[in-house]
């Protein structure tokens, strides 16, 4: 061989140098792919949880009504884990796609078979009386939650609208201020942004819900203001949400901006989105299985393994009266 | 340590980079409020992922030349197999109690449930037929003739995510468009080597 193309001795890289080299190498590889991993990993993760700061509510009474033994579940827990599909689908998403949600100016209209239709301003439905319910919370989905809620009975609102004598349901509807290319939309408080349109969300927008006359003027059901004290935060259904706690949690609309007594039963949105699931009635009962969760038993949130639901969420001696004669297999 | 056995480990220590995370937000109570819900939906998220990268080698070594990524593929799928496991042990657990009658109750129930059963029963075979023993044994025509299996599985797992959507299906979409793609190649490479050999003959 060539003396100029024999290789050095000194060029030749001793075997630990080398050893070392390709260790070294390996160790970087071994940490790099696995932070990096570790970052796409975190990309499915949740969004930590947000603290919730809201106004406290002045003058709440404690109510003996209803009230439970249960622990309440944290204001953290109650405030990140939320299903409001105008902000997202996703139920820890919600607090902070809703963050930016203005509230006010905010109305109410309540119209319909009414003597006296009126649009409330916000300002003044929270001058009636707030007192404390302490619920069992139940959502379809087979979680459940105790939600400390400050609000009042819809009857109240009722005594001043007086409802006529041919009304026999009541419609709710929520505010909506995303793109919505059904073009359903109702006008939007200045500012109100983070909604998205009902192409994602998967249901048609705005959100309605509706329950019979009688059932919404049971003293139980309530329109909810504020939790633990404090005004409702933006993803719970600020400022004003309905809380029927025998029901399934999506009859229990967010946000609402018009109430409208009618004679005939109202669309109400999950079921126009999956009749064969969903019904208008709605009642929480172990009996009677949705296609893909059981409803005999729930995770209340909390606690890692599974609890018995009870008929109409354990309110079946309060509420069990208004369904007599009805066949609750039939008329889920 | 060879080069092949150096990066068959960067994969092993890579695949449990997920459950490691998992396990220690479970531990410090960072998975959100509802933590089995939250563990569950991970796991078969993973259980899906892995399959797609197991399906992902074929047509990488065909159309980018990528040969030796072959050394890699058992243990992607092995992966999927695992995390699957994991995922039915935590429904098993956390949702059932270990009730044998509520699963089979489940199963006949709920045709998303009777779906991923399915499916993670099928993988059953594939795992335990995955040695080189096993291959040798069952010689190279059979074993692949049976480990074809991995597309019906992959199917499955796809539809079971899919039904257990209330009304976002964005997600299962998206898998389901990348498994669409990746049987696709499979079928158009069928369809072209009967053409080729058609026109030989």
């Amino acid at each position: 061989m060539n003396d100029s193309k024999r290789i050095k001795e000194s060029e030749i890289t001793d075997e630990n140098t080398y050893l070392n080299r390709r260790n070294f190498i390996r160790a970087g590889l071994l940490a790099g792919t696995t932070v990096a991993s570790g970052l796409g990993y975190r990309l499915l993760n949740p969004p930590p949880p947000r603290p919730v700061e809201t106004a406290d509510i002045k003058g709440v009474t404690k109510s003996g009504n209803a009230s439970l033994t249960d622990e309440p579940n944290s204001l953290e827990e109650i405030a990140n884990y939320n299903n409001y599909y105008e902000f997202s689908t996703s139920k820890t998403g919600v607090a902070g796609a809703a963050e930016n949600f203005k509230t006010r100016p905010w109305t109410v209209s309540v119209d319909g078979l009414v003597r006296k239709p009126r649009v409330f301003g916000i300002e003044d439905i929270l001058k009636i009386d707030q007192e404390e319910r302490i619920y069992r919370f139940r959502c379809v989905e087979g979680w459940s939650m105790v939600i400390p809620w400050v609000g009042f009975p819809i009857k109240r609102i009722f005594d001043i609208v007086e409802p006529l004598g041919n009304a026999k349901y009541v419609a709710f509807q929520t505010f909506y201020g995303g793109s919505n290319p059904r073009g359903e939309g109702v006008d939007l408080p200045e500012g109100a942004n983070g909604m998205q349109s009902s192409l994602f969300a998967g249901i048609p927008f705005p959100y309605v819900e509706g329950l019979r006359l009688d059932e919404a003027l049971h003293p139980l059901a309530i329109l909810a203001t504020g939790i633990y004290g404090k005004v409702l935060p933006n993803q719970n259904g600020a400022p004003i949400r309905l809380v029927v706690p025998w029901k399934y949690g999506f009859k229990s609309i967010k946000s609402v901006v018009r109430i409208t007594l009618t004679s005939e039963q109202p669309p109400t949105t999950w079921s126009k989105a999956a009749p064969n699931e969903y019904g208008f009635y709605s009642n929480v009962n172990p009996e009677v299985d949705h296609p893909r969760w059981s409803q005999a038993t729930e995770r209340r949130i909390g606690e890692l393994s599974r609890r018995d639901t009870l008929m109409f969420n354990g309110y079946g001696e309060e509420v069990a009266g208004l369904y007599k004669g009805m066949d609750l297999k039939r008329e889920y | 340590m060879t080069d092949t056995k150096f990066n068959k480990f960067l994969l092993f220590i890579n695949g449990l980079v997920p459950l490691g995370l998992l396990s220690w937000d479970g531990y410090f109570g960072q998975l959100g409020a509802n933590p089995v819900e939250f563990f569950l939906r991970t796991t078969g998220i993973l259980t899906l992922s892995f399959l797609v990268l197991t399906l992902l080698i074929s047509p990488m070594r065909k159309i980018l030349g990528l040969n030796g990524l072959i050394r890699f593929r058992r243990m992607l799928g092995l992966y999927a197999f695992f995390y699957g496991l994991v995922h039915l042990v935590t429904y098993s657990i956390f949702d059932k109690s270990l009730d044998i009658t509520a699963i089979a109750g489940d199963v006949w129930q709920r045709p998303f449930i009777a779906f991923g059963m399915i499916a993670l029963t099928l993988m059953i075979p594939l795992a335990v037929t995955s040695t080189n023993g096993m291959i040798k044994r069952l010689g190279g025509k059979r074993w692949q003739k049976l480990h074809q299996l991995i597309y019906p599985i992959v199917i499955l797992g796809v539809v079971h995510f899919y039904l257990i959507q209330k009304s976002d299906f964005t997600y299962p979409i998206i898998f389901g468009l990348i498994v669409f793609l990746l049987l696709g190649f499979r079928f158009f490479e069928r369809l072209q080597k009967a053409g080729n050999k058609r026109s030989v003959t």
